[in-house]
C-alpha cells in the first residue's frame, strides 16, 4: 500500500492503495466516484473512460502509480450542472438505453470533440468505436456527438 | 370507451395525511380485478393488494410509484406518460419513483417477455382518468356547477367562464370525492403524451453518471465478494487451497459453499488480484462437452426416425413422396451470452429473522421466494430494492446471483456484494441454447409448395419450434417436431427466445423456396399468406391481415425490387403479439458482402412513446444483425472459449448499417416491443448476402461462413 495525491476533477484526493490499483477502481471502490463504469476491465469496452490530461483513456488499465500529478476528469466532473455539450445532447437524443455504457461514452465523445470539433459521420464512428453499447444505441450515440459538435 | 371498477375491491378511504390526492391500485392486476382506492400513503402501504400510486400533492407536484423493473426498455417513462396523458396532467410536475420490492403486494414485478405494456395499458389509463374525473367533481362543487360545464387543461380544471383551479389546489377536495366507478377514456386524437414524444425521465442522472445501478449501490460497513465459480460446465469443486489468498491484503476470508469459492474483501481490486492466487481443482462430474460433441449430437438427432410431434396437417409423408421436387435445408446457431454491460452483481444482508436485497434483477419475485427458500425467512420479511439495470436481455431472469449473494450474507453473517468480472458473467451463466434445424418444402410439378416439414434440436432448448407460427397455416401438409439433448451449459431466455435464430432459420429456407420456384419473396410470402386466409390449413394464429399489413409497408419503404445498386433480403416474423417485416441492403466491398441499410416495418398497436419505440426497435435491430454476424460462444471440453471482449466480438459503432423504422398507425392495444424487431432481423440479411454473393449463410455467426473467408481482391 501506498499513499498517492491525486487531482481529479479540479480537487486534490489523498489515496492509500495497492501501487497496481487500476484507476478505475481507485475512483469506485475508494473516492465513491460510481459514475465511471467497469464493463470488461482489460481496455476493451470503453465503460471505463475518463480524460487525463484532456485525453480519452481507459481507467481500468491505468494503475494508480502512474496517474502521477496528471488531471483527471470523469464523468462527475465533466461540467458543474450537467450541461457540457455533449452532456445536453446526450439528453436531446435521448441517448441511453439501460445507460450503463454512457458516461464511457460521453467521456470519449467530449474529448474527441476538443481535437475534431466538425467531424463527419465516418469520423465519429472511428473515434466511438472503442466503445461498447449492448443495446445498440449506435445510432442514437452518432446523432448526438453531431448534434454536440454544433453547440460547442 | 367505457371502463368499471370493481366496488367490492374499493379500500375504505382515511383521511389524507397531508397528502392531498392519493390514488392505490394494482399495477399488475388484470382489468377485471383492477383495485382503485384513495386513501393515505399510510394506509396504502399496510395494504396489501395496492402496490403503485399516483398522488397529487397541494403543491401541485404528481408522484408516480413505478414498480417495474427498468433495463433500458424506458418503462420507468412510459408507464407513467399513459397515466399522465389521461389526468391531462403537466408532465414537468411529474415525478417517477421507482418502487422497491418489499413486501408480499408485488406479485408480477417481471420485466421480460416485451409483455409489460400490453398488460397494463388499459388499466393505467384508466388510473389517470379516475384521478381526472376526481379532480373535475371537486371542482364543480367548488364553483357549484355542473360536471359537464367543467373540462382539464394541462394539470387545472376549467370551467366553460374561463375561470380554474390547479390540480394542487383541488388535490385534498378532490381526496374526498368517492372513486368513480366509470370513467371515461380518451379519444386517441387527442392524445397530447401518448404517441409524442417524451423524453426519458433518467437521462439527467445517466449523463452526470449518477449511481443508479447495482454496481453503483454502496452501504456503510458491507463487504465485497468475488466468486471463483467450476471453471467448466458439469465440473464439481474437489479442493481448495487458499492458504496464499488468505494473507493477501484486504482479504477478510474465503469461503466455500456448494462449488463455489467465495473471496471476501474490502475492495474490488484487492479481490481480483487475490483471487489468481487461489488453487482450485475440479473433478469431472456430469461429462464435459465440446462443440464438436454438440455438432455430432445435433447429425445423430437429426438422423433419428422419430421425434415429439408439435404440429401436424393433413398427410405430409404422402405429399412428400409425390412430390416432383424436394429443397432441404439445415441451419445452426451456438449458444450465445447474454452480456449486458453491467456484469452480475448483487447486494444481500441475511440477518437473524429478515433479509435486505437490493441490486439489478429483471425477476425480482422469483428471486425473493428463491431466497426466502434458502434462508428459511418468509418473503414478506425480504425487502428487495431494485436498481436500475445495466442490460438484462434475459440473463438477469435467473436467480442464481441473488441466491449465492445471500447465501455468502448468510454464512458470513454480514451484508456484502457480489461482483462478477466480466469474465465470470461470460463463462460462468447462462446462455441462448445452440439450436440446429432442418427444413424440408415439397414442391409439385407447378412449384406449389405441397409439403413443409420442420425438426429443430436444440440443446437445453426446450421446445425450438413455434409450430403456430407462420408459415403453419398455410400449408396443406405440414409437420412440426423437435427433440433435444440435455446438457450440463444452462441455458435461460435470451432476448427474443428461440425465435431470435429459429426466425432467420425460417426465413432464410423460406428465401430459398422462393427462389427454387422462381417467385419474388415478397409476392411468394403473399401467396402463402392468401392461402391460409382463404383455405387455412389447421389454426392460424397470427393476425393475416396485419402481416400482410407490414409486408406491403415494408416492400413499400424499401423500394423493394426497384434499386438496381443493392441487393436487398425480405423477411417478416410475428413474436410477442407484433409484426415486423425487414428489408436488409447489401453489396460487395472488397469482394465480401456488406450490409448498408436495414428498413423495418413494425405493427405494435399503438406506440405509447415513439421515442422509446425507435430505440428497442433500432436496439433489437442492430442486436439481431451483431449476433448474427458475429457471435458465438464455443466450449471445450465443458469450458466457454471465449471470456471477455477481446475474444468474444459484439457489434461496434463502425460496424452497424443504417436503420430505417416505420409504424404502422392503427390505433390497436400495444403489444410487445422489446424483442420482436430482432428475430427477422438476421434473416433478411442472410437473404440479402445471398443476393449478392450467390452463396447461403446457413450458420451464425456469418461471420464464419464462406462469403466473408473470401480473400479481399485489393
Ligand atoms: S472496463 Fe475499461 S475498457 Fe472495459
Ligand atoms: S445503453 Fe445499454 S449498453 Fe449502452
Amino acid at each position: 500500500m501506498a499513499i498517492y495525491k491525486l487531482q481529479i476533477n479540479g480537487q486534490t484526493k489523498q489515496v492509500n492503495v495497492d501501487p497496481d490499483t487500476p484507476l478505475l477502481w481507485v475512483l469506485r471502490d475508494h473516492l465513491g466516484l460510481v459514475g465511471t463504469k467497469y464493463g470488461c476491465g482489460i481496455s476493451a469496452c470503453g465503460a471505463c473512460t475518463v480524460h487525463m490530461n484532456g485525453q480519452a483513456i481507459r481507467s481500468c488499465s491505468i494503475p494508480v502509480a502512474a496517474v502521477g500529478p496528471a488531471k483527471v476528469i470523469t464523468i462527475e466532473g465533466l461540467s458543474e450542472k450537467g450541461d457540457h455539450p455533449v452532456q445536453i445532447a446526450w439528453d436531446e437524443v435521448d441517448v441511453a438505453q439501460c445507460g450503463y455504457c454512457q458516461a464511457g461514452q460521453i467521456m470519449t465523445a467530449a474529448a474527441f470533440l476538443k481535437t475534431n470539433p466538425k467531424p463527419t459521420d465516418d469520423q465519429i464512428a472511428i473515434a466511438m468505436n472503442g466503445n461498447i453499447c449492448r443495446c445498440g444505441a449506435y445510432h442514437r450515440i452518432r446523432e448526438a456527438v453531431k448534434l454536440a459538435s454544433t453547440k460547442a | 370507451m367505457k371502463s368499471t371498477t370493481s366496488r367490492r375491491s374499493f379500500l375504505k378511504k382515511a383521511a389524507t395525511i397531508g397528502g392531498g390526492l392519493v390514488l392505490g391500485f394494482d399495477w399488475f392486476s388484470t382489468e377485471a380485478q383492477t383495485v382503485l382506492s384513495s386513501l393515505s400513503k399510510a394506509e396504502l402501504l399496510e395494504s396489501t393488494s395496492l402496490n403503485a400510486y399516483l398522488s397529487i400533492a397541494p403543491d401541485n407536484t404528481i408522484t408516480i410509484l413505478s414498480p417495474n423493473p427498468e433495463v433500458g426498455q424506458n418503462i420507468k417513462t412510459s408507464f407513467p406518460t399513459i397515466i399522465a396523458e389521461e389526468l391531462d396532467a403537466d408532465w414537468t410536475k411529474v415525478r417517477v419513483v421507482q418502487a422497491p420490492f418489499d413486501n408480499s403486494r408485488f406479485e408480477r414485478q417481471v420485466t421480460g417477455g416485451s409483455g409489460a405494456t400490453p398488460h397494463s395499458y388499459k388499466k393505467l389509463r384508466k388510473v389517470g382518468a379516475t384521478a381526472r374525473q376526481m379532480l373535475i367533481e371537486a371542482a364543480s362543487k367548488q364553483w357549484n356547477v355542473p360536471v359537464t360545464e367543467c373540462n382539464t387543461e394541462s394539470g387545472f380544471v376549467v370551467h366553460t367562464s374561463g375561470k380554474k383551479l390547479s390540480y394542487g389546489e383541488l388535490s385534498i377536495e378532490a381526496s374526498k370525492i368517492a372513486v368513480p366507478q366509470e370513467v371515461k377514456l380518451k379519444d386517441r386524437k387527442d392524445f397530447k403524451l401518448i404517441g409524442k414524444r417524451v423524453k426519458n425521465v433518467e437521462n439527467k442522472n445517466i449523463v452526470t453518471g449518477k449511481p443508479l445501478y447495482g454496481m453503483d449501490f454502496y452501504r456503510e460497513g458491507m463487504l465485497y465478494a468475488v466468486i471463483q465459480r467450476p471453471e467448466g460446465f458439469g465440473m464439481k469443486l474437489k479442493s481448495v487451497d487458499a492458504a496464499a489468498v488468505k494473507s493477501m491484503p484486504g482479504i477478510v476470508d474465503v469461503v466455500t459453499f456448494k462449488n463455489n469459492v467465495a473471496i471476501v474483501g474490502k475492495s474490488t481490486w484487492q479481490l481480483l488480484k487475490a483471487r489468481k492466487a487461489l488453487k482450485v481443482i475440479y473433478e469431472n462430474a456430469q461429462g464435459l462437452e465440446s462443440t464438436e460433441d454438440h455438432n455430432k449430437i445435433f447429425s445423430e438427432l437429426m438422423a433419428k426416425p422419430e421425434a415429439t410431434v408439435r404440429r401436424k396437417n393433413g398427410d405430409p409423408e404422402a405429399a412428400f413422396k409425390n412430390a416432383a421436387k424436394v429443397i432441404k435445408s439445415e441451419y445452426q446457431c451456438p449458444f450465445l451470452p447474454h452480456n449486458p454491460m453491467e456484469p452480475m452483481n448483487f447486494f444481500a444482508h441475511v440477518k437473524e429473522d429478515s433479509v435486505e436485497l437490493v441490486g439489478p434483477t429483471q425477476n425480482p419475485g422469483s428471486a425473493r421466494s428463491s431466497v426466502s427458500k434458502l434462508v428459511g425467512i418468509p418473503e414478506s420479511k425480504i425487502s428487495l430494492e431494485i436498481t436500475r439495470i445495466g442490460g438484462g436481455f434475459g440473463r438477469r431472469l435467473m436467480d442464481d446471483f441473488v441466491v449465492e449473494a445471500a447465501e455468502l450474507s448468510s454464512i458470513l453473517k454480514a451484508p456484502v456484494k457480489v461482483i462478477w468480472s466480466r469474465e465470470d458473467d461470460m463463462t460462468g451463466g447462462y446462455y441462448r441454447p445452440a439450436v440446429r434445424y432442418r427444413f424440408e418444402a415439397a414442391l409439385d410439378t407447378a412449384n406449389n409448395l405441397i409439403g413443409y416439414r420442420l425438426r429443430g434440436v436444440g440443446i437445453n432448448a426446450g421446445n425450438p419450434t413455434r409450430e403456430n407460427n407462420f408459415p403453419s397455416g398455410a400449408v396443406e401438409n405440414l409437420l412440426i417436431e423437435s427433440t433435444e439433448h440435455r446438457s450440463p451449459i444452462s441455458t435461460a431466455p435470451w432476448r427474443a427466445p428461440i425465435t431470435n435464430f429459429l426466425a432467420f432459420a425460417e426465413q432464410s429456407f423460406l428465401d430459398e423456396v422462393a427462389s427454387a420456384t422462381g417467385k419474388d419473396p415478397v409476392e411468394f410470402r403473399l401467396g402463402l399468406l392468401n392461402k391460409a386466409k382463404t383455405a387455412p390449413a389447421g389454426p392460424v394464429r397470427y393476425d393475416i391481415d396485419r402481416m400482410i399489413g407490414v409486408i406491403k409497408l415494408a416492400a413499400e419503404k424499401s423500394g423493394w425490387g426497384t434499386k438496381k445498386e443493392v441487393s436487398q433480403g425480405f423477411s417478416v416474423y410475428f413474436s410477442h403479439a407484433s409484426y415486423v417485416a425487414i428489408v436488409a441492403e447489401a453489396s460487395l466491398k472488397n469482394n465480401k458482402p456488406q450490409v448498408s441499410k436495414i428498413y423495418a416495418a413494425v405493427d405494435c398497436g399503438e406506440v405509447v412513446s415513439p421515442m422509446g419505440a425507435r430505440q428497442q426497435v433500432i436496439g433489437g435491430i442492430v442486436d439481431g444483425f451483431g449476433h448474427a454476424m458475429f457471435g458465438k460462444l464455443s466450449f471445450k471440453n465443458g469450458v466457454p472459449e471465449q471470456n471477455n471482449y477481446h475474444k468474444y466480438r459484439l457489434i461496434r459503432m463502425r460496424e452497424v448499417p443504417e436503420v430505417e423504422a416505420h409504424f404502422v398507425d392503427n390505433g390497436l392495444d400495444p403489444t410487445g416491443l422489446g424483442e420482436p424487431s430482432l428475430p427477422p432481423t438476421s434473416g433478411a440479411v442472410a437473404n440479402a448476402i445471398y443476393k449478392a454473393t450467390g452463396t447461403r449463410v446457413r450458420n451464425q455467426p456469418f461471420m464464419d461462413e464462406a462469403p466473408f473467408k473470401i480473400k479481399a481482391s485489393v
